[in-house]
């Protein structure tokens, strides 16, 4: 059985030197050398990030890493049949999902983001503020207008229209539906007993959209739509989004500060041995943003290739140095310093080699 | 023509000489004739191919379910329920919407083609109405959303709903997304068009002048020949062409996909999103995480094919019998 | 009695006159048809130059896509990838469809010729995507993996009943008294079949060739779980690779406008591609056998 290499499916090619300044020759050069190190496939969710921290650690280390952005349900997938080397997903793996692999996986936590709530009011002029329940009711249709007393009463003062609300929704297995129905249900009892939370639910009503990049597109282009999408597609397609009621009864945005709030609980909190699948929705904390998840890289604690797992650990002791940093300018929040350093631990309970 | 290649050849020499040479010819045709066999058979190999993998790849699925796959409304990949019924429902209702809008024009272009037109004008629309089978359906998928779906969504859908006040019509109701069945109908009617339209002005062709003539003889008038002289004699063919029309559309995966909206559910409103049986596994199979989505997904796969064969076949063999004619 | 002839020949007159406007409103119904028919491609083409003229640089044809949401960049490893399929997909295609239709000219009546030409119809009326099921339980799921080969013998499938009916067409076209003529002159029957009969339909199944390319290259769905689509430049025939069409897909459904520029302006060379390909094949024909095609 041959092992193919795998390499991602949509858009945005990092060729090697992804910034501004290198969108020339240099790319196209260097992109058509050279054979593929590391493939990986999953989540769109963390994608902006990740896409940037492949392009440069092409450029610094000369490491090339393809990943395909098929979604959670995709990337847990491919780990557990062992064609990509590291999967991404935000919904942490279920107990019989880990069952299925070939091995013990670990789950590595990379950033923080946000599920934002986005729409396509063009008479809005600021953010709406949204409560948990308001959200389910309109993702399960008992909502239907935009003028709806309930929008109304938590938005006093604003000109809400009279259009129908148009859900749209993921088709594909996403771990940002994962996150999106993990916090409804915990707000809403009515979300709880319907739909539930799953990284595929039923929908009541709605379009399906392919991956975050579906979504934010039809959001975009349907007047009176509404969707959930991470913060960095919103951000880059200048798409408004709504400020959520979070625990503590206030109205908050998303934002770095809000995420790297509602972490800063649990992080604190977790056992010596846990696992990291943990689920940050509706933290308590004053500022904290309701909708905010731990994105995680999915390998295997064994790596019998040893120049493979070799590249993986490093790349990933990389991703919890040097790419920490980046996280804020794409708006994810990095991990809470004590976080990354424990990982690093953890990274060195990875077996590399034969005998592993 | 053995003889006279023998003839030919042993000129010369005496028999003894020939043979090789003689054997040399018919290991030669031999090897031909069995090339040619083996690529002929690679065809029918090929569908049976198709289909077992189809149905072998489905047979989990449907033993599960049984006929029921068939009408289950549910296609919930969550829970692992996985009814077809939305997606036979959409392909069923998109094409149907498709055929109501193409055969009239496509009839109406092939009639004026082929008896209508003055002879500048038949080349031109001819090549441009032929030319729309050559588009590439993810074209038309680009095209459908960003050009179609705004029409619909603004000028069209307020002024069926409104204008014509048809908005209390269940065929009507609902919120007005753009992405929709009749979006997908829309798409659909105009990739089906040239296929029709072709078959029809083909099948017009091949009446006899004889009948044309003998109607104007009687004192018909234009519309009237075509109507009762014309027309009737090519019945069958038209009526196969439509049904080649119908067999496209219910297999277009990619324009389908882009404007439909894809959600499983049936619902009586064009202005609803739905789900087609090729959009359905264009949309998940890369993303089927257990082995009863993907088997069930091939489960609509083998429907679509059933459904597609009969279709296409039914279609050949009207069209067969009125072009072909009395002919082998 | 003459004052009720009046009347008759009176009533026959309107009735004349009503079946004449008849007649004339059916008749303006069908130019209306006409011109309703020819629209889309002309809206279609419009929309298409406007919205993706102004992209097509010569970086589009040597450049590689550029980061997500940044200008400029092009798509010149879908294009080659595009260009590779379509080459995958005749080495398939094309010898069993030529075979194939050698067979089908040369075995009329059989009743196995008869079979196979009925089952090359129902093949080209299968929905592509049942071939793309089809290459990936064959090619992708054994191996594990996506290959351009998969997406190229999808493509290659879909192009064998084109070509098999073109090439019997041409050939029965060919003169019997050629192939006697061959024959005659000691030629083996093969070599007749070969030489002589294909080699004088030719133009012919070029063009059925040309017009099975133009139809396989803008497809999509086959190539969505084969061939699936790479971001990088991949000439590789067991790894997946870029193609047109799927990149044209990608870049519709995501938000950022300016990857929709790049749709419009892939979508412009794409049908360019084809349109060229068909008319070359036109062309080829019309050069040959000079009838106006109508």
């Amino acid at each position: 059985m041959k092992r193919l290499s795998l390499v991602p499916f949509f858009l945005a090619a990092i060729a090697c030197g992804g910034d501004k300044q290198n969108t020339g020759t240099p790319a196209t050069a260097s992109a058509r050398s050279g054979a593929v190190d590391l493939t990986g496939a999953g989540a769109t969710f963390p994608y902006p990030l990740y896409s940037k921290w492949f392009a440069d650690y092409a450029n610094a280390k000369g490491i090339k890493i393809n990943y395909q952005s098929i979604g959670s349900g995709g990337g847990i997938r491919q780990i557990s049949e062992g064609t990509v080397d590291f999967g991404a997903s935000d919904s942490p793996m279920k107990d019989d999902e880990l069952a299925k692999a070939k091995g013990p996986i670990l789950h590595i936590p990379t950033v923080l983001g946000a599920v934002v709530v986005t729409y396509n009011v063009p008479e809005l002029t600021k953010p709406l503020n949204l409560s948990g329940d308001v959200v389910a009711d309109i993702f399960t249709g008992k909502i239907k207008k935009w003028n709806d007393r309930r929008i109304a009463a938590l938005n006093p003062g604003v000109q809400l229209p009279a259009s129908d609300i148009l859900v749209v929704h993921r088709s594909d297995g996403s771990g940002t539906t994962y996150v999106f129905t993990d916090y409804l249900t915990a707000v809403s009892p009515s979300w709880k007993a319907g739909p539930g939370k799953g990284k595929e639910v039923t929908w009541p009503v709605g379009l399906g959209g392919k991956g975050n990049e579906g979504v934010s597109g039809q959001v975009k282009q349907t007047p009176g739509a509404i969707g959930y999408i991470e913060l960095a597609y919103a951000k880059q397609n200048n798409l408004p989004f709504a400020a959520i009621k979070n625990a503590s009864g206030k109205f908050v945005l998303p934002s770095v500060e809000a995420v790297t709030a509602a972490a800063a609980a649990t992080a604190d909190k977790l056992p010596e041995n846990t696992d990291y699948r943990v689920s940050i929705v509706n933290a308590a904390g004053e500022n904290a943003y309701p909708i905010s998840s731990f994105t995680w890289i999915l390998v295997y604690q064994q790596q019998p290739d040893s120049v493979k797992g070799r590249k993986l650990v490093d790349f990933l002791r990389w991703a919890l140095t040097d790419g920490e940093k980046q996280a804020t300018t794409l708006d994810y929040a990095p991990l809470p310093e004590t976080m990354a350093s424990r990982l690093q631990q953890r990274l060195g309970t990875i077996k590399i080699g034969a005998g592993a | 023509m053995e003889a006279t290649t023998a003839s030919v050849g042993s000129r010369r020499t005496t028999s003894a000489p020939d043979a090789p040479r003689l054997d040399l010819r018919a290991l030669g045709d031999r090897a031909y004739q069995i090339a040619i066999t083996s690529f002929a058979v690679a065809i029918p190999l090929l569908l049976v191919l198709i289909a077992v993998s189809i149905f072998a790849a489905a047979w989990p699925a449907l033993t599960r379910s049984g006929l029921s796959f068939l009408t289950q409304s549910r296609w919930d990949v969550a829970s692992g329920e996985f009814g077809a019924a939305p997606a036979i429902f959409g392909t069923v209702v998109s094409s149907a919407i498709a055929l109501i809008i193409a055969t009239p024009l496509a009839l109406g272009v092939s009639i004026f083609l082929s008896e209508i037109a003055p002879g500048w004008l038949r080349q031109p629309v001819a090549f441009f109405v032929d030319l729309l089978a050559a588009v590439p359906s993810v074209v038309y998928g680009l095209w459908g959303i960003f050009v179609l779906i705004p029409i619909l969504r603004d000028p069209v859908g307020p002024f069926l709903r409104d204008t014509l006040h048809l908005g209390g019509l269940p065929l009507f109701s609902g919120p007005n997304y753009g992405y929709s069945m009749l979006a997908a109908g829309v798409i659909l009617a105009i990739m089906i068009l040239p296929y029709i339209a072709a078959v029809t002005r083909e099948v017009l062709r091949a009446v006899p002048r004889a009948q044309r003539e003998a109607a104007l003889a009687l004192g018909a008038t234009k519309w009237e020949m075509i109507r009762d002289a014309v027309i009737p004699y090519a019945r069958s063919g038209i009526v196969g062409g439509i049904i080649l029309g119908l067999g496209r559309a219910l297999g277009e995966t990619m324009a389908v996909t882009m404007v439909i909206g894809n959600r499983p559910e049936i619902s009586a409103s064009l202005f609803a999103p739905g789900y087609t049986m090729a959009s359905l596994i264009a949309n998940e199979f890369t993303e089927a995480t257990n082995d009863l989505h993907l088997s069930a997904l091939m489960a609509v796969g083998a429907v679509l094919f059933l459904v597609t064969l009969i279709v296409n076949a039914i279609a050949r063999w009207l069209v067969w019998r009125v072009s072909r004619g009395p002919a082998p | 009695m003459a004052c009720l002839a009046g009347v008759a020949r009176a009533g026959a007159v309107s009735r004349l006159t009503r079946r004449h406007t008849a007649s004339f409103i059916m008749l303006a119904l069908t130019y209306v048809a006409a011109v309703l028919a020819t629209l889309p491609l002309l809206f279609i083409l419009f929309h298409l130059l406007k919205k993706g003229a102004a992209f097509i640089t010569p970086g589009f044809f040597t450049e590689m896509p550029s980061p997500v949401g940044e200008t400029g960049g092009g798509m010149s490893n879908a294009i080659v990838g595009t260009l590779i399929l379509v080459g995958i997909a005749s080495a398939f295609g094309l010898p069993i469809g030529i075979g194939a239709g050698l067979y089908l000219a040369e075995r009329r009546g059989h009743w196995f010729a008869a079979m196979v030409r009925f089952l090359s119809d129902v093949l080209n009326g299968l929905p592509s995507i049942v071939l793309g099921i089809f290459a990936w339980e064959f090619l992708v799921r054994p191996f594990g993996g996506f290959s351009a080969l998969a997406g190229g013998i999808a493509l290659g499938a879909m192009m064998i009943p084109l070509v098999t009916r073109t090439t019997e067409e041409m050939v029965r076209l060919v003169p019997v008294s050629l192939r006697e003529a061959a024959l005659a002159l000691g030629y083996t029957k093969w070599r007749t079949s070969l030489a002589v009969v294909l080699r004088t339909a030719l133009p012919g199944i070029v063009t059925g060739a040309l017009v099975a390319i133009a139809r396989i290259a803008g497809e999509t769905a086959p190539l969505l779980f084969t061939a699936l689509g790479n971001q990088f430049w991949s000439t590789k025939l067991n790894a997946p690779i870029a193609a047109l069409p799927l990149q044209i897909f990608t870049y519709a459904i995501s938000p950022y406008d300016t990857a929709h520029a790049q749709a419009w302006a892939g979508a412009l060379v794409l049908i360019a591609i084809v349109f060229l390909v068909s008319l070359a094949a036109r062309y080829v024909t019309r050069a040959r056998f000079g009838a106006a095609a109508d």
